[in-house]
């Protein structure tokens, strides 16, 4: 008898879980669908006329003529494929800055020991809580007495040389103990030694989170770009799409087809390095 | 050159002698192993004097810190820390950039009180910052320990979750554009259609009254992915130890969550209220990429700090008015932010 209870009780657990899980799925169908759904209109509408955009009664997803030569259309519209080259360059110069000189950086605040450190680590941890929207517009005063006005280095300035960066890298090699480096000192290995035969080749995680966060930074950066870049031939993909939209607001399907085109490159991105990016946020103190 | 260097040997004992007296009758353990410190320091200098070395080991030292730091910190001081000082004096200045600084007190902030625009903006961020922070948190938290099971496809979903923080702000708001368009798009389609709202009644989502609760949803969608990888991260902080006890004591998934996973991410959640919160103060583009039309010009009742801040320094070269708005969301950020640690300093005593 209390045996038969068991197994009933038993029973309507094992109900319950699998109740659990399907109600989980359910959820996380919802949510992805939620998600994903913007940007699958945005696929298809892409390869669709105006006139098919918004046609609701019947909605396709795919047309049944697919209109690709949008696709071709931009490009000529707009100088895209200018606005592609200098944000390609800007993102990978500001990234390759960023990491480079972030991470050497950060090996000093964390394994090394020297005068001021406390004050120096200070003004960084101080910039943090500081909305670069405060600062903007001095800012442009000083680079445009520096002459920077309307060119591609202002931007590169801006953005690599960061805070967030710095604290970023640091929490990470925190982590890393010291017995490392020491065992290396004893050596007699030298610190940049240390820093490039060692530390860079554990810090995968870490540059990898920072790649990404300063790579969707830098590409999808609007305000500062509409600051600073007033040539046509100077403009970043966020900024001429924008124009391209104001400029022909009712042509759907070639809007959808250059936003699309603007998202290849840091989906690309983020799915090369989302392998390391959950472990960088949590190895690098991101999370608190 | 030797009467020199005796000279600086003889100074550098008597300093060293004259610590280790220090050394002897300080009490505090703390201060009396800075002293020690600085002992060591001043026999080290000795030391190389001594041997004829230039530059003592502890200079060096520095000097390899220092070589470290200089590339990013020369960047980020220029472009940075200059700027922020200059934020602060431009406030209490006129200036329009090309003919001389004018000093003006407090003028700049005596007129904000009377702009409408501004109070309107103020308003505004106030009310997204309000409506933005909790449902992120709620949001992102619910997606982490949905995401934190053992499920299938996790990676899938993980990925597609942080999708939309991933993508471009110009691309992404276009299509929300259409997605929401009041007369076209697919919304406002099954609104009308399906649940039988009448023509009349459908939302204009970018417009009037609604428009600050458009941006706050979309806002939500954009970003809660990012929060979501934050604190899954520290989801895997928790110890599986304490689930399994929690379980052998029979406790609910409710109370699982109440009593071990709540309290453990606390340090989390405040790391993602302060971000969300200094982030939401930053709208802007949001703002104008979805409420600004063709043009990107906002109206009173979307306006934010950011936007009125720009509008002022690039559109009337009103520099000084300028910095006193941005010191307004400076200060905002600043009081939220202090306040926030005060908190968090609460509950963990």
């Amino acid at each position: 008898m209390g045996n038969n209870v068991s197994t009933k009780k038993f029973k309507s657990k094992e109900r319950n879980k699998i109740a659990g899980k399907v109600g989980v799925y359910l959820i996380l169908l919802i949510i992805t669908a939620i998600m994903i759904v913007p940007f699958l209109w945005m696929l298809s509408a892409s390869i669709k006329s105006n006139r098919e955009v918004f046609l609701m009664d019947p909605f396709v997803w795919i047309p049944e003529v697919p209109k690709w030569d949008n696709y071709i259309k931009i490009w000529t519209k707009i100088p895209l494929l200018q606005f592609v080259q200098n944000t390609v360059f800007l993102t990978i110069v500001v990234t390759f800055l960023q990491l480079l000189t972030s991470s050497f950086a950060a090996y000093s605040f964390a394994k090394l020991e020297f005068k001021h450190k406390n004050i120096l680590f200070l003004a960084y941890i101080s910039t943090i809580a500081m909305p670069w929207q405060v600062y903007m517009v001095p800012q442009f005063i000083m680079m445009r007495g520096m002459g920077l006005n309307d060119k591609l280095l202002a931007m590169i300035c801006l953005q690599a040389f960061s805070a967030f960066g710095v604290f970023l890298m640091k929490q990470f090699y925190e982590g890393i103990p010291n017995d490392l480096c020491e065992a290396a000192r004893i050596d007699g290995m030298s610190e940049y030694r240390i820093y490039l035969k060692i530390m860079l080749p554990l810090s995968k995680p870490a540059l990898s989170t920072l790649t990404i966060f300063t790579f969707v930074n830098t590409w999808n950066d609007y305000l500062g770009p509409l600051i600073y870049l007033k040539t046509e031939t100077k403009k970043t993909i966020q900024l001429g799409l924008k124009m391209f939209i104001g400029q022909y607001s009712a042509e759907y399907g070639l809007i959808m087809a250059g936003s699309v085109v603007s998202l290849v490159p840091v989906i690309l991105v983020f799915l090369c390095l989302q392998k390391y990016f959950v472990e960088g946020v949590a190895s690098t103190g991101l999370k608190g | 050159m030797d009467a020199k260097k005796a000279a600086r040997m003889e100074k550098l004992e008597v300093e060293s002698a004259d610590l280790m007296k220090q050394i002897r009758i300080e009490m505090d353990m703390k201060k009396k192993q800075k002293l020690i410190a600085k002992r060591e320091s001043v026999q080290r200098k000795a030391t190389a004097i001594r041997n004829n070395r230039r530059i003592s080991r502890e200079a060096k030292r520095d000097l390899v810190a220092y070589s470290f730091i200089a590339p990013n910190f020369i960047g980020f001081a220029v472009f940075t820390l200059v700027p922020i000082v200059f934020a602060f004096l431009l406030a209490f200045m006129k200036w329009d950039g090309n003919n001389t600084m004018e000093f003006v007190a407090l003028n700049n902030f005596k007129r904000l009180i009377g702009d409408t625009f501004f109070v309107a903006a103020l308003k505004n961020t106030i009310i997204y910052v309000i409506g933005t922070v909790p449902l992120t948190m709620i949001a992102s938290l619910a997606l982490a320990i949905v995401l934190n099971q053992k499920i299938r496809a996790r990676g899938f979903f993980r990925t597609v979750a942080f999708f939309p923080y991933v993508a471009s702000l110009v691309a992404i708001t276009a299509v929300w554009s259409m997605i929401f368009h009041p007369s076209k798009g697919p919304i406002n389609y099954l609104l009308l259609n399906v649940f039988g709202v009448p023509q009349a009644n459908l939302p204009k989502w970018f417009g009037g009254g609604l428009v600050l609760f458009t941006l706050i949803l979309f806002s939500v969608w954009k970003y809660m992915g990012y929060y979501m990888v934050i604190y899954l991260a520290g989801l895997q902080g928790i110890s599986a130890e304490l689930y399994e006890a929690g379980s052998l004591d029979g406790a609910s998934t409710w109370q699982k969550f109440k009593f071990i996973t709540w309290p453990q991410l606390r340090a989390t959640t405040f790391f993602v209220v302060v971000m969300l919160t200094i982030n939401c103060f930053k709208v802007y583009d949001i703002a104008i990429m979805l409420a600004g039309g063709g043009d990107g010009k906002l109206s009173i009742s979307s306006t934010v700090l950011v936007y009125y801040i720009y509008q002022n320094a690039f559109n009337y070269w009103d520099l000084g008015y300028s910095s006193a708005i941005a010191m307004v969301l400076f200060v905002l950020v600043l009081i939220v932010t202090l306040i926030q640690f005060r908190y968090e300093k609460k509950l963990g005593e």
